[in-house]
């Protein structure tokens, strides 16, 4: 499967969450979806994307977060799952689009991709309960309906092919993107939202 | 020498009474007993992280949400997670407000501390994060509330360094 279909596939739900996607490719094709005031997309930091899931998740209990990760990001950051687990936000998803591949800066393989490194079998030992491993499109919708239905911390790998959009370009500055997803998170705080 | 109970707890009044309600952090012997107070007040949320960098992301998440929150750690984990502070704060204008434990410098024992306490100022300097030294108890509060303030405002990082004046007996 590809991460542009997964995407197409949860985009519907993704109208009222905060979401924050990694750099590259999952930025991309998120963006040419069509672009949300709830979107963050992190053009850097690899590793980071979680952890700004995670400061979203606990300082807004009532809001759903929604981090689009990779494998080659989450490898940076695998204290992220420990402290993930550790603090169990229930309105996060963390899912990990696994391509085996740091495809964004040159396609070398990740670790995931030589077939010894698990990330699914890492988040369970990092404390996670609710972790799905999938790698077909229906799968992972499935996976992910269940998780936000399920309101507890919830991990998806999602084993993707190594390909991207065929261009890159957004018409969103950095700092603008910051601001205005701040902004869409306080009005709605404001007009008294889900948060 | 000891760490000051007297001082982490003016401390940790400082940070109450400046607003904060939430803190990222990851333990060190300086800031045992300010954490351990966090971590038994219920107005306050402690986050322990496993690595400073991810304290780069939470606080970013808090001041998205719209939550005052800080970052307490050591210089070894503030140069540990300085491509978080240059990449995602400074990169896209997110204020942090760091409580830094000055190790390694005036009056340090321990020599695995020492490289790290030396460099620490420069690299901060070199980043542009503002600095001030938090030496004494009666101005300590202050500072805190100045730095968070300045934070907001500048969109920045900023860093109030923590020495051994202030938190040993």
């Amino acid at each position: 499967m590809e991460r542009a279909e997964c995407l197409q596939m949860i985009y519907p739900e993704l109208e009222d969450t905060l979401v924050v996607t990694i750099m590259g490719a999952c930025a991309q094709e998120l963006y040419n979806l069509g672009h949300r005031e709830n979107f963050f997309y992190l053009q850097h930091a690899l590793g980071l994307a979680s952890s700004i899931g995670m400061g979203l998740a606990v300082s807004l209990p009532n809001e759903r977060v929604v981090v689009l990760d990779g494998d080659g990001s989450v490898l940076m950051n695998l204290g992220t799952l420990a402290t993930l687990a550790r603090y169990r936000p229930g309105n996060l998803i963390h899912v990990i689009f696994d391509n085996g591949s740091l495809l964004s800066t040159g396609g070398f393989e990740s670790q995931t991709s030589s077939g010894v490194t698990d990330l699914d079998a890492i988040a369970r030992g990092a404390g996670i309960t609710h972790v799905a491993m999938t790698v077909t499109t229906l799968d992972f919708g499935e996976a992910f309906l269940a998780a936000v239905e399920r309101h507890e911390l919830s991990v998806i790998v999602a084993k993707v092919a190594a390909v991207g959009p065929d261009h890159y370009g957004m018409d969103l500055q950095l700092g603008e993107n910051a601001f205005r997803f701040r902004r869409w998170i306080q009005s709605r705080a404001r007009s008294g939202g889900s948060a | 020498m000891t760490v000051s109970y007297d001082n982490s707890k003016i401390i940790f009044d400082g940070i109450k009474s400046a607003g904060i309600k939430s803190i990222s952090a990851l333990p060190e012997t300086w800031l045992g007993p300010l954490l351990q107070r966090a971590e038994d007040d219920p107005d306050v949320q402690l986050l322990q992280v496993a690595k400073e960098e991810e304290a780069i992301g939470i606080a970013a998440g808090a001041y998205f949400a719209g939550t005052p929150h800080i970052l307490l750690m050591q210089n070894h984990g503030f140069l540990a997670a300085i491509n978080g502070i240059v990449s995602l704060a400074q990169l896209y204008r997110i204020p942090l407000c760091m409580l830094i434990a000055m190790r390694g410098h005036w009056g340090e024992p321990y020599p695995w501390h020492t490289r790290g306490g030396i460099v620490t100022e420069a690299v901060l300097r070199a980043l542009e994060i503002p600095i001030e030294f938090a030496r004494d108890p009666q101005k300590v509060a202050k500072q805190i509330r100045e730095a968070w303030t300045f934070s907001q405002s500048s969109l920045s990082p900023v860093a109030l360094l923590l020495t051994r004046d202030l938190m040993e007996d």
